[in-house]
């Protein structure tokens, strides 16, 4: 009896050090347990174009994390695309008048939603929409603007 | 060979299939509640899983440091080395843990599994049972069963864990890099629900697959020397192989 109780203390240790190994890995290497997106309201934004934008793509006010992206789908009878937005409860004062832009981290990092607040004394509430946008800027569009540029401006020196 | 020798060989494969289905469903139909299962169980989690422990621990922890190792190397030619928790974390979680874990768990434990049960059955053990109306299915095969179905997920973690730890001693404690961005871009890059989630559901299936082949060979191993060394062989083959093969599978699947 001796010898087995040993062996039932020495997995029940076992299986309690896998049990915290599971919780340690989920709450300090996952995003489990984030503040982000637990306690959240929706609000909704089309913009024209936007680029690569993901779901879980951040949405930033003045560059730190408010929020997150839920949902990015295309309006069938606008063709606009329309991205869903989780923001934490804890900013519940953003103004309804903020306008929205996509914008990019880095030269070639990913893309984020910027919110840039405005100045209006109502504030966002679950459901409502964001008015002013700004679409993406696409690399390729930019470039194929500035070679016509260049070449119509060539001709007509010609 | 005749042509009806040569269709039997053929169908060898499926026929092994459908035995191993039917041990399956033969232990889990004598599977009951009872106060020895349980004990039984959990001694079989002491030697199965907890007596892996040490093996599992050292190789995560290495495994960590060289995909740490790795990953600096090829991300530092973009400027990107702070992104290397991020990469490690990822393919930890859904790849290398559960995957490495369970081919060191059936290199491990499946074969003693596999080569105790073939020794009892040579030593006229199991057949001693049933003649004392003791089921060996239910006495044997059974707590290893589940002793292996137990053991893998939580192996895994600690692998995982042990290999996260491998890379931050690598990256923080020799390559220097920044602590803050390190643990940022795992909470913010690895997902809860589909990265972690996946890999247990993942190790889950391997440690079935790899008792279930263990109980299976070493239960119907032949009565010899030979026939336990062979079931021991066989079991590391094939559950090293359906691993992978099933790894695929769920990954197609599932993501």
């Amino acid at each position: 009896m001796r010898a087995n109780y040993k062996v039932e203390l020495a997995s029940g240790i076992f299986l309690l050090l896998g049990i915290l190994a599971m919780i340690w890995l989920a709450t300090r290497a996952t995003n489990y347990g984030q503040e982000i997106g637990k306690d959240s309201y929706e609000i909704s934004a089309r913009f024209g174009n936007v680029a690569e934008l993901k779901d879980r793509a951040p949405v930033k006010i003045g560059g730190v994390m408010v929020g997150m992206v839920e949902a990015v789908e295309l309006d069938p009878v606008t063709f606009e695309a329309v991205v869903t937005m989780r923001i934490d409860t804890r900013f519940d004062e953003i103004p309804n008048d903020t306008s929205a832009t996509i914008l990019t981290s880095g030269v070639l990092g990913d893309r984020y939603v910027g919110l840039e607040p405005g100045g209006s004394f109502e504030v966002l509430e679950d459901g409502d929409e964001l008015f002013i946008t700004q679409s993406a800027v696409v690399l390729e569009q930019l470039i194929s603007k500035y070679l016509f540029n260049t070449q119509a401006k060539e001709e007509a020196e010609e | 060979m005749t042509d009806s020798a040569k269709i039997a060989a053929a169908l060898r494969p499926l026929g092994d299939t459908g035995r191993i289905g039917l041990f399956l469903l033969r232990m889990l139909g004598s599977l009951r509640p009872t106060r020895s299962t349980l004990v039984n169980t959990l001694q079989q989690t002491y030697l199965v899983g907890a007596r892996s422990l040490v093996i599992i621990m050292i190789c995560g922890f290495f495994v960590g440091m060289v995909l740490a190792l790795q990953a600096i190397n090829a991300l530092e030619q973009f400027g990107a080395s702070d992104q290397v928790s991020l990469l490690v974390g990822k393919s930890l979680f859904r790849e290398l843990g559960p995957v490495l874990t369970a081919l060191l768990f059936a290199g491990r434990a499946g074969t003693s599994i596999a080569a105790e049960i073939g020794l009892m059955k040579a030593t006229g053990q199991l057949d001693a049972m049933e003649l004392m109306a003791i089921d060996p299915v239910e006495r044997i095969a059974l707590p290893r069963f589940l002793a292996g179905l137990l053991s893998v997920p939580l192996l895994t973690a600690m692998f995982n864990a042990l290999a996260i730890l491998g890379a931050v001693v690598f990256s923080l404690g020799v390559m220097g890099l920044d602590s803050g961005i390190f643990w940022s871009k795992l909470q913010t890059g690895v997902y809860f629900d589909q990265d972690f989630m996946g890999g247990i559901w993942k190790s889950l299936v391997f440690g079935g697959l790899i008792s279930l082949v263990a109980v299976y060979f070493g239960y119907h191993a032949r009565p010899t020397g030979a026939g336990v060394g062979s079931a021991t062989t066989n079991t590391v083959v094939l559950s090293s192989v359906l691993v992978l093969i099933f790894d695929f599978i769920m990954t197609s699947f599932f993501t």
